[in-house]
This record gives structure tokens, C-alpha cells and sequence, in this order.
């Protein structure tokens, strides 16, 4: 072995050796775990057990057997969306605002994004807790309208509204960050050359900023909606009991009923889910990059 | 386009009021003189005592401490070594585990790892599964940081020190090191921040015996709110913006998020 190669197997070595051990080795764990049998007193069943290997994909054809967990996959999957898009809605004209002030301004404007982020998650999702809870003054004022309109008082926490508003205050920097990093590169005299060539302010947008924009919207958008996809503890705090997502499904096997071969079945779902939704966010942004 | 600058400082000013007053309500009512999250009675101190009383609270942050100081100290030297490989040598399986535990759903790394504990290793779960999985999600953070200050860097300053007969060694320890130094500090503050405030992972993979700051916060949320939380939020929140802050003085990556 030459010199190099040792120098390269030193360096490269120890970190690839730890997180194939406590990284790639535990995935395929769980992989195999899927297809195991739950044991008596929960976890795992012996694999060699009367004389037969114990596999079986019985917990996928359970999966499927019963709705209510398609139905719980569908209902993470349009939560995500959701969250995703009220992302986009609130980080662009931040973002773009950001990139329009003076370059001295940037900076700041950019840390008081990432600021909150600083303090501790379940903390920013307590805080929703108060504000939302029965005794602020955001769920008196919407009992006020809601009673003037002669409706029944609404409770704001412990429901969607409240999961919605908790994934969405969590993942907003995910979002502000690429878009921020995308609008900044944008070339200033394509929005002149636009104008001059009679386009209006929404064609300016639209046609322009926008479209220039799609990498940046891609990558934000699944910066937020993986992490969302899987986010147990959010609906677990402030969604009620009938809110709960594939994350609380998940928790429930592994930490609940120990159904470790369930819990492994609809972790490997997850991750699916997962590979797709990074996959699709890929092809997407190469294939804007390429019209750009 | 001024009433369209106009638009855009509404909507900015909204998003940095939907960002800030959550915190600040957490805040202000960790100094209430009230039990309840609801009305402002008046200013205490109270709930800091409560908490500086609170055993169970302490002995949770001293955990906390101790897993972010392992962690971070581990996390530290093989995400330095994963980003100098990276760059270095080019290497294209190595960016993708180390950088995925990062990306997927946390939960994820969560149940495999507890899977793995007490099915294969038989561990019993406490600190040292716990600081494990703390490292795992931690070195990809160094790595990132590392990375990127390496890829700003000229070539030929390496080059030269080895023309000159240094050995990898001498070349890392006098030239490379001095000069990612910034890079891999950030990265130790960074990995201690997420260490101490990670909760879905360490939920998962603490069994019943040990307990962190995050776990204490999440059971004292659960099972019955008083504005006890609200004082260690506080304190937490400090902390944290001071890690932050400072990892951010020795490197800007750390802040931009961006590789």
C-alpha cells in the first residue's frame, strides 16, 4: 500500500467506519425487522424459532388491510404540503426583501431569521401552546368573531389549525435560507431589460424573478417538507387525539404497543415517502435549472 | 415599484412578528406572578427559584452537559476528518453518510438506533446510547462546516508544504489545521448547541433511566404546564443564542446554512 492510500484510509477511515456502524448497519436492522414477527412481551420474536426461519412480510399486507393507516400517510403527506406552502408564502417576499436592501442590512435581516432557531424546538412549539391555548388573548378575539357570526366557540389548540401553525413556525428558516441564497444571484438588469422591453410589474415577477427562482423554491420546499413528513412531537403537543401523523404512528409502535416489526414496517414507508418526495424536489430543480 | 417595496416591508415586518412574539410571550411570562400562562399579574422572580429547587431539573441539565461535551468533542474530530477526506480525496459514498442522518426525519435515526441498541449491541439504554446517537447526527454538521472553508482555499499553499517535504502529518498539524481552525471550533459550538437541544432522537434512544434537559421540558409540557417551563426556556434560550453567536465569530457558514 502506498503512502497515500494509508494517509487517505486514516483520515476517510475512522468516520466512515462509525457511521456505517451506527448509521447504514441499524437501517438495514430495521429493514430486516419489518419482516420479523412482533414478540410476545413486544419487540422481536426469535428469527430461528421451531425450526423455521420467522420472516415475514405479513406487516405489509396488515398495512394495507386496515385504511385508517393509509389514510394517516395521506393525511402527513397533505399536512406537509400545507406546511410547505404557507412557507413559500410567508419566506419569499422576505427573502426577496432581503436581497432589495442595502448589502450592510443583509446580514442582520438574515440572522433575525435564524435567531429563533437558535432556541431550543420544543420551546418554540410550547410557545404556541400559550398563545393559542384557551386563556390568550388570540383564541378570546377569534370566540369574539366566531360568537358574532352566532358560531359555536372554537378551541384553537389541540387541533389541525394548531399542528399547521407549530410545523410551519418550526421549518420557516428552512425556507428563507435557499430562497435567499437563489434571489441573491439574480442578475439586477434582467428586471431593467424586462421593463424595457414593456413587461409590467407581475410579468417582471412572474416571468422573471419567479421562474429564476424555481431551484431555490425546490430546494426549500423539500428542506421543509421531509422533516415535516416525519415530525412526531409537534402533533404530538398541539394537535388533539385525532391529529396524529405517520411520526405518532411510529412512536406508538416502537414506544406504546412495541410492535417493533410494525413500527419498522411503517418506518421503512417513511422513508419511502421520503426518498420520493427528495427524488421528485431533485428532478425538478435540474430540470428549471436547464430551462433557465 | 415603491408601493411594491412598500408591500414587501408589510409582509417582511408580519413574518419577524410570527418569528419573535412567541418567544417573547415565553419570556414575559416566566417573570408573571401568576400560575397560569393567561394575564399579567405582576413581576417575580419565582419560577427561577422553583426551577433552581427543581432536582430532577438539574440533574437533567448536568446529563444534557455531559452528553453535548462528549458528542461534540467526538462529533468534532470525525467530522473534521470527514471533511478534509471529502475534500481531499474526492470521495463520493462518505458525503452521503454522513450527510443523510442530517436530512431524513429525525425519527428515523431515532427507532433504528434503538432497535440496534437493545436488538443487536443488547445496551441498555441511558448516556451512552444517547451519546452515541448524538454523534451520529452531529459529525455531518462538522463535516458541512469544514468542507466548506476547505473549499475556499488555495491549493497550492498544501502543495507547497508538501514539495517541501512535509509529511501528511506536518502538513495537517502546521498548515491545514491552523487554517480550518475557525471552521472545526464553529463546528464543536455547533455540534454542543444540537447536542443539548436535540429531543426527538435523544427521546428514543434514552430509555427510562436518564433524562435531559429537552426530556424534562417535554414531560413538564405534557403532563401539566406551570411557568416553570417558562423560566427554563429562558435560561435555554440564552444559552443557546450565546452558542450561536459565538460559533458564528469564527465561522459565517454556521449562520448561512449554506455548504
Amino acid at each position: 500500500m502506498t503512502r497515500e492510500r494509508l494517509t487517505r484510509w486514516l483520515v476517510a477511515g475512522p468516520p466512515f467506519v462509525f457511521m456505517v456502524v451506527f448509521f447504514v448497519l441499524p437501517a438495514l436492522i430495521m429493514v430486516a425487522a419489518s419482516f420479523r414477527i412482533p414478540g410476545e412481551h413486544g419487540g422481536l420474536a426469535p428469527l430461528h424459532e421451531h425450526g423455521a426461519w420467522q420472516l415475514t412480510p405479513e406487516t405489509y399486507a396488515f398495512f394495507f388491510s386496515d385504511f385508517i393507516y393509509t389514510e394517516i400517510f395521506l393525511k402527513s403527506f397533505l399536512v406537509a404540503a400545507l406546511t410547505t406552502f404557507l412557507c413559500i408564502l410567508m419566506a419569499y417576499p422576505l427573502a426577496l426583501l432581503i436581497t432589495r436592501v442595502p448589502k450592510r442590512f443583509r446580514d442582520v435581516m438574515i440572522l433575525l431569521v435564524v435567531l429563533p432557531f437558535a432556541s431550543n424546538f420544543l420551546i418554540r412549539v410550547y410557545a404556541w401552546m400559550i398563545i393559542l391555548g384557551p386563556q390568550g388573548a388570540l383564541s378570546a378575539a377569534v370566540n369574539r368573531v366566531a360568537g358574532a357570526f352566532g358560531l359555536e366557540p372554537v378551541a384553537l389548540l389541540f387541533s389541525p389549525v394548531a399542528v399547521v401553525v407549530g410545523m410551519v413556525y418550526v421549518h420557516l428558516p428552512f425556507m428563507v435560507l435557499p430562497l435567499y441564497t437563489n434571489l441573491e444571484k439574480h442578475d439586477p438588469l434582467l428586471l431593467d431589460a424586462a421593463q424595457d422591453l414593456g413587461a409590467n410589474a407581475w410579468q417582471r415577477f412572474w416571468r422573471v424573478t419567479w421562474s429564476l427562482s424555481l431551484p431555490g423554491v425546490y430546494a426549500g420546499s423539500a428542506l421543509v417538507f421531509i422533516p415535516v413528513l416525519g415530525m412526531f412531537a409537534v402533533p404530538d403537543i398541539l394537535g388533539g387525539t385525532g391529529d396524529i401523523l405517520i411520526g405518532n404512528l411510529i412512536k406508538e409502535q416502537f414506544l406504546g404497543t412495541r410492535d417493533w416489526p410494525f413500527g419498522s414496517t411503517l418506518s421503512i414507508m417513511l422513508t419511502l415517502m421520503v426518498l420520493a418526495s427528495a427524488a421528485l424536489a431533485m428532478r425538478l430543480a435540474r430540470r428549471s435549472l436547464a430551462h433557465a | 415599484m415603491r408601493e411594491a417595496r412598500t408591500g414587501l416591508w408589510a409582509a417582511a415586518l408580519l413574518v419577524y412578528l410570527f418569528l419573535y412574539l412567541p418567544l417573547a410571550v415565553v419570556v414575559v411570562y416566566s417573570f408573571n406572578d401568576s400560575r397560569l400562562n393567561a394575564e399579567w399579574v405582576g413581576f417575580t422572580w419565582r419560577w427561577y427559584r422553583v426551577l433552581l429547587a427543581d432536582e430532577g431539573m438539574l440533574h437533567a441539565a448536568v446529563n444534557s452537559i455531559l452528553i453535548a461535551l462528549g458528542a461534540s468533542l467526538v462529533a468534532t474530530v470525525l467530522g473534521t476528518m470527514a471533511g478534509l477526506a471529502i475534500h481531499r480525496y474526492h470521495l463520493r459514498v462518505l458525503p452521503i453518510l454522513v450527510i443523510t442522518p442530517v436530512a431524513m426525519p429525525e425519527i428515523l435515526l431515532g427507532v433504528s438506533l434503538l432497535l440496534f441498541f437493545i436488538q443487536v449491541l443488547h445496551l441498555t439504554l441511558g448516556l451512552v446510547s444517547v451519546l452515541i446517537a448524538h454523534i451520529t447526527f452531529c459529525v455531518g454538521f462538522v463535516a458541512i462546516v469544514v468542507r466548506a472553508r476547505l473549499a475556499g482555499m488555495d491549493e497550492s499553499i498544501f502543495e507547497a508544504a508538501r514539495d517541501l517535504g512535509a509529511t501528511p502529518w506536518q502538513v495537517f498539524r502546521r498548515v491545514t489545521l491552523p487554517l480550518i481552525l475557525p471552521a472545526v471550533i464553529a463546528g464543536a459550538l455547533m455540534s454542543f448547541t444540537l447536542s443539548i437541544d436535540d429531543f426527538v432522537i435523544t427521546f428514543f434512544t434514552a430509555g427510562v433511566g436518564v433524562s435531559t434537559l429537552p426530556l424534562q421540558i417535554y414531560s413538564m409540557i405534557k403532563i401539566a404546564v406551570t411557568p416553570e417551563v417558562n423560566a427554563v426556556s429562558t435560561l435555554l434560550m440564552l444559552l443557546t443564542l450565546a452558542m450561536i453567536l459565538l460559533a458564528a465569530r469564527f465561522d459565517r457558514t454556521v449562520l448561512r446554512g449554506r455548504g
